[in-house]
């Protein structure tokens, strides 16, 4: 499409690529602590677009994505810590193993026509099913928790995931931005289409010859392999995984909120809702601290309030809303 | 069209019920190709179930439904899509927050390769159904004769061999129905597109269609050319028959 210069597309072009700048050269500008915090976002991000190809684009909603991210993590550790392979391989093994999770969920829930929350607290029970598991794994380690070593010899192995921050951070703008491609080019195929048309009306979509059925496995092999990409990172990271930490369900929700907040069905929401929920984490925690009230609790309350808030102002999502007022807003949004 | 020609859709003995109420019985018809023909009766005559019944959205009990020489019965709605059935919904089914363009699209994607060539496949409808002008606006802001021709519009889009046609002139203007009847019927010509419809409109179906199949408590009670089954005398007692009831 030809956009004149002062068109939305192309201000939303030149927003972007200026943002993008902005974090290419982030750790040159910040310190470390404001880094790790954008890592997060960033991170937080690139899950959320995973999420949102199944809730927003196709209309399913999973409160279990957790399983995925865990089953990632584990996967890749396990194949690296006990048998030596690195993750540049581990991943494709990762991304596999989420699949055919998400693929039982997929077909209990499209063969015996459990939909709409019915199949959210079916993905809640897989979630939940393997975080007990995994507890029990005495071969992973079970609730103790599984350890990648961190050995100074290995430092520089950049295919084995092992390196500094400056590596993790630019590795987690890449998930991100290639998160972000990813879900733009998707939505803009055919198969994209058809999501979008199953999530406004099935019966709709099915009726101009859509195969409903195999258009929501897509969806959710995509979203939960992208998820497992996210689980092989947060493995090799942070060096350890606790299956109470990993599969909890908190976690399936933290995954949730930012697009939540950000705008569902969007592009830019789940970039938009990760970078105000996880700096707002992290101020809050500050502020209480400052404060003096450490009362446990207390930031989960005040974490509602704001959400609360925020949804109020804009219930259809931040960006739809920052989009209009920059005027940023594309053709189709 | 000769004596021996095959038809496109035949309907035979085809029977549904829905626990002990028999919603269609033993309905037998035949359309050809090209061919322009009307189910009427009543409210509750069991018209729409018969329509989700060729569409493959309801399982038949008992019966068969054959489309272009092949059985279809027992296929699901979108094989009988791809086959080349198309079916609007009697209570319109628009993908409301999406542009009327890619409404339009989704229906054209069955027979293009890529969205470019949906997109172009379906401005090209649109135009047709005078729907171009709100291309970009989202569905869920249409008005309810512009969501009606958005429906036709997006079953259009399949390139269907049949349409199915449910209600698709209630709620219009006299004008706005003479304007849909003349865009059927130059598709019908253009492309020699069959069209099964149901319809209350007399109007419509007296100005469009060839034959016209009459049901009545789920049952067929006659079949004609409009101008003699509307004197019909049982076709006529089953209408003033629920006329007089209100």
């Amino acid at each position: 499409m030809s956009a004149s210069p002062a068109s939305p597309g192309a201000r939303q072009t030149v927003a972007l690529a200026l943002f993008g700048l902005a974090l290419v050269a982030a750790p040159f500008v910040v310190d470390r602590y404001i880094l790790s915090i954008i890592l997060l976002c960033l991170i937080g991000a690139y899950l959320g677009q995973a999420w949102n190809i199944l809730m927003g684009f196709c209309g399913l909603l999973s409160l279990g994505h957790a399983l995925y991210l865990g089953l990632g993590a584990y996967g890749a550790a396990a194949l690296y810590v006990k048998f030596g392979i690195g993750p540049w391989l581990g991943v494709f093994v990762a991304m596999a193993l989420a699949v055919a999770a998400s693929f039982v969920i997929g077909w209990l829930g499209f063969r015996f026509r459990i939909e709409g929350v019915y199949f959210s607290l079916l993905t809640i029970a897989f979630a939940e099913s393997a975080r007990i598991g995994f507890d029990n794994w005495a071969w992973l380690g079970g609730a103790a928790g599984f350890f990648l070593p961190v050995r100074a010899e290995d430092f520089g192995q950049y295919w084995n995931l092992r390196g500094g921050p400056f590596f993790f951070y630019y590795l987690a703008l890449a998930l991100a931005a290639g998160g972000l491609f990813v879900s733009a080019r998707l939505r803009a195929s055919k198969l994209g289409h058809a999501w979008l048309a199953i999530r406004e009306d099935a019966q709709a979509a099915r009726a101009l010859g859509v195969n409903v059925t195999r258009a929501r496995f897509m969806a959710l092999f995509v979203s939960a392999a992208m998820t497992a990409v996210g689980g092989v990172y947060l493995a090799f990271w942070g060096n350890n995984i606790f299956p109470g930490q990993i599969f909890d369900m908190a976690h399936s929700i933290d995954i949730m909120l930012g697009p939540i907040v950000g705008g569902v069905g969007t592009l830019f929401g789940p970039i938009v809702g990760s970078f105000l929920l996880v700096p707002l984490g992290e101020a809050l925690i500050e502020a209480l601290r400052a404060l003096g009230l450490n009362a446990p609790g207390a930031k989960a309350l005040v974490y509602g309030f704001l959400l609360m808030g925020i949804i109020a102002a804009a219930p259809s999502g931040v960006w739809p809303w920052l989009a209009r007022r920059l005027r940023l807003q594309d053709r189709e949004q | 069209m000769s004596a021996v020609a095959q038809p496109l859709l035949a309907v035979r003995n085809a029977t549904k019920r829905f626990r002990g109420l028999t919603a269609v019985s033993d309905v037998s018809f035949a359309v050809m190709p090209a061919e322009i023909f009307a189910v009427i009766g009543p409210n509750g005559a069991g018209k729409t179930t018969l329509f989700n019944l060729i569409a493959g959205a309801f399982a038949l009990d008992e019966g068969e439904i054959h489309f272009d020489g092949r059985r279809i019965d027992g296929q699901s709605p979108d094989k009988i899509c791809e086959q080349g059935i198309a079916r609007t919904f009697q209570i319109v089914k628009p993908f409301p927050e999406l542009s009327v363009r890619d409404n339009v699209a989704i229906g054209a994607m069955l027979r293009a390769p890529d969205m470019d060539s949906a997109r172009a496949a379906a401005d090209e409808i649109l135009r047709k159904l005078d729907l171009f002008d709100k291309r970009g606006q989202k569905a869920a802001s249409l008005t309810l004769p512009d969501r009606k021709r958005l429906e036709v519009a997006r079953a259009l889009a399949t390139r269907p061999r049949l349409i199915l046609l449910d209600e698709v002139m209630a709620g219009l203007r006299p004008t706005e129905t003479d304007h849909m009847v003349a865009a059927l019927r130059d598709i019908n010509r253009a492309e020699q597109l069959a069209i099964v419809m149901i319809e209350h409109v007399m109007r419509a179906v007296m100005a469009l269609a060839e034959r016209v199949h009459v049901l009545h408590h789920g049952a067929s009670i006659a079949e004609g050319p409009p101008q003699e089954v509307t004197r019909d005398a049982r076709v006529i007692e089953s209408y003033l028959g629920l006329k007089a009831a209100h």
